[in-house]
């Protein structure tokens, strides 16, 4: 039982850690990440910051090294070079047990939703439960039935994840996501393949998630419309390179060459800007 | 070009490897918990309950025409009494095993390549990572598991349907004596062939549902990859099949090997 007591008392080590840092306004600090693949050089030195309780984009033409980033942050693979600070601990360099424990701040939404295919919507979103905590059935149910109903798909509950739509499987997937009640959520690229009006939706949901349960979600999208509708911060990676980082406004000010191209490319400007933060605002105080 | 070639001749060397490997790592993560009882069994179930129809029918058949066959062969020496034992001796030692295991690959072993390879393609083994749950504990184990105890199960069921098929064809359609062909076949057939043939399968099994969780789980290049993946595996499975059948037969009889 030795090795038993010593990941919990660093785990409670690391709790106190995170909760005297918890009002650090910066959840993670990813600093100078390398990822190579042979001769390719995907990641050259990405440094940016991810702030507590933000939705916190980043953006990049394709092919610039987005799904890789998120690979390394999640911890899919392990970064070359680097570091992913998280309340002080350093995700890049953990192993074992302590990154099994540590994959709990992460809760991930992957682009085609990555439903289990051969499960009912009921057993995904029970799955991480099962597997993870082991709770008894009775308390599965109730934690399951909860944020289905917290995300108005309980009716779906008994059906394969085939028979939605795109955007219910968005929903499935975000409660599969949320179950764990991981402190950061990351979005990999979703809206894309989505219709316009579901993509709305979705938009809405990473904001709702992000302010009820006051996530720090990180969003992958090239989908200029809704990363300026729902960021806080942006991150713009050109190539394996951060260009800009920022909030949306200092982006959109931003003297850099491929940025400039980028926002231009997307039509976006400082007025739609405010036109869409005000109607953002408005559409939250309304509810 | 001498790249390119060197390359080509290494290929089967490094596909070795990487089924060592990924046996090693199963080995690694079978050992320890969790246990998942309920996922083996249905694996199991899969594999072995969900070829029972193509086992029953192909062993028919296979007995039938060695039945056939042997019969007019050794009526030539007037020898079709021994029809019996030489297909019961046939089937125990290689072909049993050999056809139970080449049926699971193309039913069980395909099925399992699209699943993973299709879990691959779609992130949901990396959703399994994100949730901290080893995939290899959860997918690759209860499928090994599965391969080992029940193609040699499988095997069983077919030397008895094909023992069977031929007895029909000689008895009944041959008019053979049904005393003396049991009683022939029950003199030549010893516990040691059937033994002989069980080993067979439990290493084919093995190496059939290795082999399709190796090429599932490492599917890339979404579904025309995972369609390729699913060829090779069954191709590969084949050529595992028979290659370790002539190894292990050289083993147990002692000869032929060097
Ligand atoms: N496993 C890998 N092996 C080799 N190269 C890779 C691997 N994964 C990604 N790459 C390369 O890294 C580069 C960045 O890929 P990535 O998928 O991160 O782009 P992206 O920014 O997510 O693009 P998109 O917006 O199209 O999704 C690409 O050139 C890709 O070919
Ligand atoms: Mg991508």
């Amino acid at each position: 039982m030795g090795w038993f007591r010593t990941v919990r008392d660093s785990r409670a080590g690391a709790e106190a850690a995170a909760s005297a840092r918890s009002r650090d306004p910066i959840h993670i600090r990813v600093r100078d990440l390398h990822k190579r693949y042979g001769p390719h050089h995907v990641l050259k030195g990405v440094s940016f910051d991810v702030h507590r309780g933000k939705t916190n984009l980043v953006i990049g033409p394709s092919g610039s090294g987005k799904t890789v980033l998120m690979r390394q942050l999640v911890r899919l693979e392990r970064p070359d070079e680097g570091e992913v600070r998280v309340d002080g601990v350093d995700f890049a360099k953990l192993r074992g047990l302590e990154l099994d424990e540590a994959r709990r701040t992460f809760g991930m939404v992957f682009q085609m939703s990555a439903l289990f295919d051969s499960m009912s919507v009921y057993d995904n979103v029970a799955f991480p439960l099962r597997e993870r905590l082991g709770l008894p059935p009775k308390e599965v149910r109730e934690r399951v039935m909860a944020r289905l109903e917290s995300l108005g798909i309980a009716d779906a509950a008994g059906k394969l994840p085939s028979a939605l739509s795109g955007g219910m499987q968005k929903r499935v997937a975000v409660a599969r996501a949320l179950v764990l009640e991981s402190p950061v959520l990351v979005y990999d690229e979703p809206t894309t393949g989505l219709d316009p009006i579901t993509t709305r939706t979705v938009d809405d949901l990473i904001v709702e998630m992000q302010e009820r349960f006051g996530l720090t979600s990180i969003v992958i999208s090239h989908d200029m419309a809704s990363v300026f509708r729902i960021a806080d911060y942006i991150t713009f990676l050109y190539y394996g390179e951060v260009h800009a980082s920022g909030t949306p406004r200092e982006l959109l000010e931003s003297l850099d060459a491929p940025t400039m191209e980028f926002v231009e490319a997307s039509g976006v400007s400082a007025e739609i800007l405010d036109a869409r933060r005000y109607s953002r605002t408005s559409a939250q105080s309304a509810t | 070009m001498a790249r390119r070639a060197a390359e080509v001749a290494l290929a089967p060397f490094a596909e070795v490897g990487a089924l060592a490997r990924m046996l090693s790592e199963a080995v690694f993560w079978g050992a320890r918990p969790r246990y998942r009882g309920r996922v083996i069994v249905e694996s199991m179930e899969f594999v072995g309950v969900g070829s029972i129809f193509i086992i029953t029918v192909t062993g028919l058949f296979v007995g039938a025409v060695l039945g056939l066959q042997l019969a007019d062969g050794f009526r030539e020496f007037g020898a079709e009494n021994q029809t019996g034992a030489v297909v019961g001796l046939a089937l125990a030692r290689e072909i049993g095993p050999v056809f139970a295991a080449l049926m699971v690959s193309s039913r069980a072993g395909s099925a399992i390549t699209t699943e993973l390879g299709s879990m691959r393609v779609t992130s949901q083994i990396d959703a399994l990572v994100t949730m901290a749950v080893n995939p290899v504990q959860y997918l690759v184990v209860p499928r090994l598991i599965a391969g080992v105890v029940m193609v040699p199960v499988l095997t069983m069921l077919f030397n008895l349907v094909g023992m069977f098929g031929a007895w029909f064809v000689c008895v009944k359609l041959l008019a053979i004596d049904s005393g003396i062909f049991l009683e022939r076949m029950r003199w030549l057939v010893d516990w040691a062939d059937v033994r002989q043939g069980l080993i067979k399968a439990a290493v084919f099994g093995l190496a059939v549902c290795l082999i399709a969780c190796r090429q599932g789980f490492f599917a890339g290049g979404g579904a025309a990859g995972v369609g390729r993946a699913t060829n090779r595996s069954v191709v590969h499975s084949a050529i595992a099949i028979l290659m370790l059948d002539y190894l292990i037969t050289g083993l147990v009889l002692g000869q032929g090997l060097f």
